[in-house]
């Protein structure tokens, strides 16, 4: 890789005179999986927001392909970015197709393409057709999250942005679906940052993972790497969890 | 059908109109000002705030004094930037209104897009809406049902706060309502409560019909509730527009009471009969009738020489009647360019009044014996009396301390003396119930009280149409003060009574014998 795809550069954001990010730099390939891994207030969410300038930092600055994005008219930068978030945020008057539609929409494409575009979406994120004019209210937790990640698709963004994605699911349906996008990723060939405090989840979907705790990147490695420990004992104890319990488990099945 | 009830019915179809046209563009507009000025707030603190308080603040003033205090303000307006600007009628009613109807189109938007689901607005965003798009896809749909709400409630206040714009000579359903309570004549009333209540339930139903059709994004339901809406406006804008040949038309006013609308009728008939197109503008308030008469409002009325002689040329002296006519001739058409016709023939002075044997027991034939008993007495006043100069005078010039002092509406005032809560009242002197409910009137022998005679005035408009004068002209001297009571006693009376039209042809009739 010879070029960094996505790059943060000396990102700084201050918050009631605290430094919830303090002096971020992180250079992420194109087709990497990236897992932001912290406690909650590390400050992953805010650094994840300036990507998209839902959060403009104090200093620093975020470029993409090489490109300012504060050189980008923000509708249209965020339009080439898939968001997707643990709110999901379907808009409960639109239809699923509507939900689903309304980037290509944004920027102008047709109805009847927007159309195809839909019934190839809901096949993309394994919904029936059916789906299509039903109101988000009428939607399972899983069900709206596999929209809300369809409209994050729909305007084949190259970078997804991701902030607990299936935070709010049950442990099932959040297993498929972080499987499901998984596959999607690696089949769209997309870059994506995702947003976890789930230690597991990250080292079982990432290529990378970077811990972020108070504002600063403690530790950047590969599952493999992260899994075999690291010298930060606050970075170890994160990784200490998944161990401790997949341990735990093993014990017990062997008990059994 | 009771001539009462014929009547209302007969003034039914103009008054409608008048009223949805007025609710219905005051509404339009308080939804026209507010929901750009909701959408800024609704971001903005530092123009929330005060927005709020300030719309809050109007409603804490009573319809009926926001609609008054346009009237004044309105011709400072006039005065300052030099041009006409119409103080009495259609444009005060207006502003007062679509001023009350702003507080619950504002608060209500604000508080739709303040309560907005944080994730939805964040998917907005996320997904790269305009602030444009974020607000016309997203916040207006989700926003919609509680600002419709709250033009829901802003509909039902107007309908019902229209009914006040009588007051400032804007014609409404009150005009009903206010002359039927001031006649007791309760079927008219009645008629014009009903109006009001039916009026704002269909439009309150007919909005509901499109929150739902928004609510449940259904378009026929919605079509629906907009067109019948759209519908009922457009037909009261067309029949209200005025139609036929281009006769010159007069303003005739009256004040809030039976003599007044009375002699409006006599003036109309009058009139029409030579030719002449009529509106009325009724319920003046005392000091605001003389003004619209001055500023053009009005053509014609009847107003009465003391009344004019202190409040409008603040005089504080009591000269003989014919001198008072002749300086008010003078100086009115000097000061104002109005015309003072002359009287017809009766006064209607101020007066106060006991029952004849509480009189005759504590021995008070004259307001200076009064003035011995007042501290045990109570005095029931009409809404004016008290704050007028005529009181004043009289309480200087006698020492006059009552116990108790209470304001009524007139006809309650009769009331209250005779069922005894009560001692002493402040009457019109031309007030058939004065006899007819047993009354004496006090003499005045130090004077204090002024003349007032009735006088016939014209506005700068029409001072030199020699037509109108003549027209006009036999009214002049021709109703004595026991004529003018039977008239009004015809209209006041708690039984068989009839309605100032059929007083005034009553008058009319009795005019022509007499010549």
């Amino acid at each position: 890789m010879d070029r960094a795809f996505l790059e943060l550069n000396d990102i700084s954001k201050r918050h009631k005179g605290l430094a919830a990010l303090d002096h971020v730099s992180l250079s992420v390939g194109a087709g990497t999986f990236v897992a932001l891994v912290g406690p909650s207030g590390s400050g992953k969410t805010s650094l994840l927001k300036t990507i998209n300038r839902l959060i403009e930092p104090d200093e620093g600055s975020v470029t993409i392909e090489g490109v300012d994005v504060r050189q980008v008219p923000v509708a249209a930068l965020r339009r080439g970015i898939g968001y997707a978030f643990q709110g999901i945020g379907l808009f409960p008057h639109m239809s699923v197709a509507e939900n689903i539609a309304l980037v290509p929409r944004l920027t102008g494409m047709a109805e009847r393409q927007r159309a195809a575009r839909v019934a190839e979406l809901l096949d993309l994120v394994a919904l029936p057709q059916d789906f299509a004019p039903r109101l988000p209210p009428a939607l399972s937790g899983g069900q709206a999250q596999r929209v809300g990640l369809a409209r994050a698709l729909a305007a084949q963004p190259r970078l997804m942005l991701m902030d607990e994605p299936f935070g709010a699911l049950d442990p099932v349906t959040r297993d498929e679906l972080g499987t499901a996008y998984r596959a999607l990723h690696d089949r769209l060939g997309l870059t994506t940052i995702m947003v976890t405090h789930d230690m597991s989840e990250a080292l079982l979907l990432a290529d990378r993972i970077v811990v972020l705790i108070a504002g600063r990147i403690r530790a950047d490695a590969p599952p493999t790497a992260l899994i075999g420990g690291h010298d930060d004992p606050a970075v170890q104890a994160l990784i200490d969890v998944p161990k401790r319990q997949a341990a735990r488990l093993a014990t017990l099945g062997a008990r059994a | 059908m009771s001539p009462a009830l014929a009547q209302a019915l007969a003034d039914l179809p103009t008054l409608i109109r008048a009223h949805i046209v007025l609710s219905g563009a005051s509404l339009g507009i308080a939804i026209l000002v507010g929901l750009p000025l909701a959408l800024l707030a609704a971001t903005d603190r530092r123009l929330r705030v005060p927005l709020l308080a300030l719309a809050g603040l109007v409603q804490t003033i009573p319809a009926l004094a926001l609609l008054a205090l346009f009237y004044p303000m309105l011709l400072l307006l006039g005065e300052f930037t030099g041009t006409p600007v119409p103080a009495l009628g259609f444009l005060p009613a207006l502003i007062a209104l679509s001023l009350y109807a702003l507080l619950p189109i504002v608060r209500n938007t604000i508080a739709a897009l303040q309560s907005l689901d944080a994730d939805i607005i964040e998917a907005a965003d996320g997904v790269g809406m305009t602030r444009r798009q974020r607000l016309l896809l997203v916040e207006m749909p989700l926003g919609a049902p509680v600002v419709l709400a709250g033009i829901r409630t802003a509909a039902v206040w107007t309908i019902g706060a229209a009914t006040l714009a009588t007051t400032v000579g804007q014609p409404s359903l009150g005009n009903l309502i206010f002359s039927g309570l001031q006649t007791e004549d309760w079927v008219r009333v009645l008629v014009g409560c009903a109006a009001s209540a039916g009026l704002a339930l269909i439009a309150d139903a007919l909005l509901a019909l499109i929150e739902t059709g928004l609510a449940r994004r259904s378009r026929p339901r919605l079509g629906l509730g907009l067109g019948l809406l759209a519908a009922a406006l457009m037909a009261a804008l067309i029949a209200g527009s005025p139609s036929g040949g281009r006769r010159p038309t007069i303003v005739v006013g009256a004040k809030n009471f039976s003599e007044q609308y009375i002699l409006a009728s006599l003036i109309e008939n009058r009139l029409a009969a030579a030719g002449y197109r009529i509106e009325r503008r009724d319920d003046l308030g005392s000091a605001v009738a003389y003004r619209a008469l001055a500023a053009g409002d009005v053509d014609v009325y009847v107003d009465y020489s003391g009344t004019l002689w202190t409040n409008v040329l603040g005089r504080s002296d009591t000269p003989p009647a014919p001198a008072m006519r002749a300086a008010l001739t003078r100086d009115l058409a000097a000061r104002d360019g109005v015309r003072l016709l002359g009287p017809l023939g009766f006064e209607n002075a101020y007066a106060l009044a006991m029952r004849r044997e509480r009189a005759r027991d504590l021995a008070i034939t004259s307001i200076a014996d009064l003035a011995r008993a007042a501290p045990r007495l109570r005095l029931a006043s009409d809404i004016e009396f008290l704050s007028r100069p005529e009181w004043r005078s009289v309480e200087s010039a006698y020492g006059l301390r009552f116990a108790d002092q209470r304001s009524y509406n007139p006809t309650f005032m009769y009331r209250a003396i005779a069922d005894g809560s009560a001692d002493v009242m402040s009457a019109f002197s031309s007030d058939g119930r004065i006899e007819a409910l047993g009354l004496v009137t006090l003499s005045d022998p130090r004077g204090a009280l002024p003349n007032y005679d009735a006088v016939l005035l014209l506005s700068p408009r029409v001072a030199g149409d020699v037509r109108l004068a003549q027209a006009l002209r036999p009214l002049v001297g021709a109703i004595p003060i026991d004529m003018m009571r039977r008239a009004n006693l015809m209209v006041d009376r708690d039984s068989d009574k009839a309605t100032p039209q059929q007083a005034a042809r009553w008058l009319l009739a009795r005019i022509v014998a007499t010549r």
